[in-house]
């Protein structure tokens, strides 16, 4: 059992907090973690950019959700505190030989944020969060090169984003009264939200009406909350969602969650939500024909977007035969996805997908 | 963001890559001087006279002309720069001309076994690698795009380095693989080197020349010199915020100003031909919302995403926009906040109902507004609403995006 108090988030006196004023060994590690990808209950987190004014709001947030969000990182206010009682050191190092964290969330301004996934990287960090919208794509060319290069040294680094809501995976609802069932209180015991969702829109699997939990992988953020939505009020849990952005240079890509939620036990059914632009989706047609059991429900947005007009993300552009909707969803199809035609029907298709529907 | 062809040139130019000498004219009666300049006072020599508009099909619309005189060059600037340029490219009415490139006219060397010497170069970024690639074709100055599908072994790409860009021998192989020879592989690799690093120091997302040329033998170039006739530049508009000498070459003559308007908001916009106007947040989400739309028989008027961190103020700037549009029959809010606060979409709504009146002066919307709100503060969102009803009476809610799609649908008799 986690010791956790559940202060809720108004009564924010750190003292009422136990992990804030006698560090973190009050976070006994749980003795079977949820199986989920990416994160999980157990999972230690840092945010750069915590006192800037969307960090620090979502710093407080995926606090309130159950986040084991250990403090953060803004350089030149080293040793003070946030405005939750939550430590700040000037560098990535600092803070992780301070919270033996292992994954951060990034806040950073666009033209430092590239550096930022560096300075992570550097740091030894292994799930790295980039929520930042609007990096110059060059830098991120550059990010992503010296990442690769990490990897194939097996450094194991998985970048979510950037231009993403982030990754969660959801924890049951708090037992006090009311916890967990809104944006007002989005308290879980134990849960991990890395990132800007809306946390009470998930479902854990131990409170699924079905007992099935899905995951999650979405090129679109507020997409990706319609798919856990309609999944939530029919019935499914979601083991992870991870929103890997709509950026034409990121980190993991639709194949990479796939993989992992195959591999993983209580992931039971997979939704990948897709778009225009690029060939990810064709890519991830060919390899779940090849490699995946469990069943998939899909959807691809823009299908009526006229072509050649940039429609918001840098990579939602229609160039080449492939990069069509249609085309994408024909090739889903092919390899046995369920497609939803209607973005209201994302969670009618999971259901039918899982035969459940 | 673009920018123009004789922009283009100086650009290339600011890093050392040859091109033709010339220059841009705002006045017809710059362009006698302008050709001698292009020319280097050789009498009869050949120039060309091009309108600088971001729109193509300029050479059949006439505003591409060769010239060989001062009275010539004078006519074709005069024609130009009044009257409007029409093409496929341009709206019905045209566009007005008032910037011409008077340029030299060089010469291209033949090409043994027929045709001239003319290239293909770009470098652009491919999805799929997440890597720059260069993409070079001994097939210049006609539709890449056309050879690319009808014989894809012309075309060469040479992928870059993330962090070392082209390398001079990677340059080298490509030039050789076009078939140059002597003293044009250097000349041709120096290019296409200084082609990759202006690329990504100006965060571009394409820079194209074409076509790249080589000139006949002379005395100081033995070989035939390697040039870049024509270039187009396309720019990543996260890089912009540190390249105010880019920023700073905007035309924004040619953009839709509802469009231009949004920008200055952080809004995205794209005008569309439909009837109801859409207000989304997040870019995936607001093209679903188009499709849904599509689906219960409506036509979207518009694609627009608040985005994540947007104002009251923004938000309500957004329904002017929409609202500025006479064919916009309905709107259709669907937000469902993450970053983005509910309750700053309904302050958004209430302030919008006042502010932007009616033909008869009265306030609230006179156009159906559907509204479906889920996520951060919804409650409070939906309170702020309910409160305000009786001061929009044509808003209605909606429970989810089909219900939400089927309410705006009907309210235009779609």
């Amino acid at each position: 059992m986690l010791n956790r108090k559940e202060p809720g988030i108004r009564a924010r006196n750190p003292a009422s907090v136990p992990h804030l004023v006698s560090g973190i060994s009050d976070f006994p590690s749980l003795p079977s973690p949820p199986m989920a990808i990416l994160v999980d209950a157990n999972t230690r987190v840092i945010c750069q950019g915590i006192t800037g004014s969307y960090g620090a709001q979502h710093t407080k947030g995926c606090w309130a959700y159950g986040t084991k969000l250990l403090g953060g990182v803004t350089p030149g206010k080293g040793g003070t505190k946030d405005a939750h009682g939550l430590p700040i050191w000037d560098t990535v190092e600092q803070a992780v030989k301070a919270t033996g964290a292992t994954a951060t969330m990034i806040f950073v301004p666009p033209v430092l944020a590239a550096d930022a996934i560096l300075e992570a990287a550097a740091a030894g960090l292994k799930t790295i969060c980039a929520i930042t919208e609007g990096i110059p794509v060059q830098d991120m060319v550059k990010t992503r090169g010296v990442l690769d290069e990490m990897n194939s040294q097996g450094a194991g680094i998985m970048l979510v984003g950037p231009n993403c809501p982030g990754v969660i995976t959801p924890g049951p609802k708090s037992t006090r009264e009311g916890a967990g069932a809104s944006g007002e209180n989005p308290y879980t015991t134990s849960g991990c939200k890395i990132g800007i969702m809306p946390g009470y829109i998930n479902t854990h699997i131990s409170e699924a009406k079905l007992g099935k939990a899905v995951g999650i992988v979405s090129r679109s953020g507020t997409l990706t909350y319609e798919a856990v939505w309609q999944t939530s009020s029919r019935g499914l849990a979601q083991s992870t969602c991870v929103g890997i952005g709509g950026d034409p240079v990121r980190g993991v890509n639709h194949i990479d969650c796939i993989k992992l939620f195959e591999a993983d036990p209580d992931t039971h059914g997979i939704m990948m939500i897709g778009e225009i632009g690029g060939s990810d989706e064709i890519e991830a047609a060919a390899y779940i024909k090849k490699h995946v059991k469990k069943p998939v429900a899909a959807f691809i947005a823009g299908r009526t977007a006229p072509p050649g007009r940039r429609m918001g993300h840098a990579g939602a552009i229609i160039g080449g035969a492939d990069d069509t909707a249609d085309a994408k969803i024909k090739a889903l199809q092919a390899a046995g996805v369920t497609v939803a035609m209607s973005p209201a029907d994302l969670g009618v298709a999971m259901l039918q997908a899982m035969k459940l529907g | 963001m673009k920018i123009h062809e004789y922009q283009g040139r100086d650009l290339l130019a600011s890093y050392g890559i040859p091109v033709p000498s010339g220059r841009m004219i705002t006045a017809a009666s710059d362009a006698a001087a302008a050709y001698r300049d292009a020319t280097g006072g050789n009498a009869g020599g050949l120039a060309v006279v091009k309108a600088q508009v971001h729109a193509g099909g300029r050479g059949k619309a006439g505003f591409v002309k060769l010239v060989r005189s001062e009275k010539e060059a004078t006519e074709a600037a005069t024609f130009m720069l009044s009257n409007r340029m029409k093409s496929p490219q341009t709206p019905p009415e045209g566009l007005a001309v008032s910037k011409l490139l008077v340029a030299s006219g060089a010469d291209i060397a033949d090409r043994a076994g027929g045709g001239k010497e003319e290239f293909y170069l770009a470098i652009t970024l491919d999805r799929a690698t997440r890597r720059n690639v260069l993409i070079a074709s001994r097939e210049g100055g006609v539709e890449i795009e056309q050879i690319a599908h009808d014989r894809p072994d012309a075309i060469k790409k040479e992928r870059l380095h993330p962090t070392l860009g082209l390398s001079p021998s990677a340059a080298r192989k490509i030039a050789f693989e076009l078939g140059m020879k002597g003293k044009q592989i250097n000349q041709a690799a120096d290019i296409m080197v200084k082609l990759a690093k202006l690329y990504v120091e100006k965060d571009c997302s394409l820079a194209e020349i074409n076509p790249l040329v080589i000139t006949p033998k002379s005395e100081k170039f033995p070989d035939g010199q390697v040039l870049a006739i024509d270039a187009k530049f396309n720019f990543d508009d996260n890089g912009l915020v540190r390249h105010p000498e880019l920023t700073s070459m905007a035309d924004n003559s040619e953009e839709n100003p509802s469009e231009l308007k949004a920008q200055e908001f952080g809004l995205s916009y794209v005008a569309l031909d439909g009837n109801i106007g859409c207000l989304v947040n997040g870019a995936g989400l607001a093209m679903s919302t188009m499709d849904i739309i599509k689906l219960h028989g409506g036509e979207p008027a518009n694609f627009l995403d608040v985005g994540g961190s947007a104002s009251e103020e923004a938000v309500t700037e957004a329904f002017g926009i929409i609202l500025s549009d006479s064919r916009v029959k309905g709107i259709l809010v669907n937000i469902f906040g993450g970053i983005m606060r509910c309750d700053v979409i309904a302050q958004g709504i209430i302030n919008a109902a006042s502010k932007y009146k009616n033909a008869d002066g009265s306030i609230g919307f006179k156009v159906p507004l559907v509204v479906r709100l889920e996520g951060t503060n919804v409650e409070a969102g939906r309170k702020l609403l309910n409160e305000a009803r009786g001061k929009i009476p044509t808003m209605q809610a909606a429970n989810d995006l089909g219900d939400a799609a089927k309410k705006v649908c009907a309210a235009v008799g779609a």
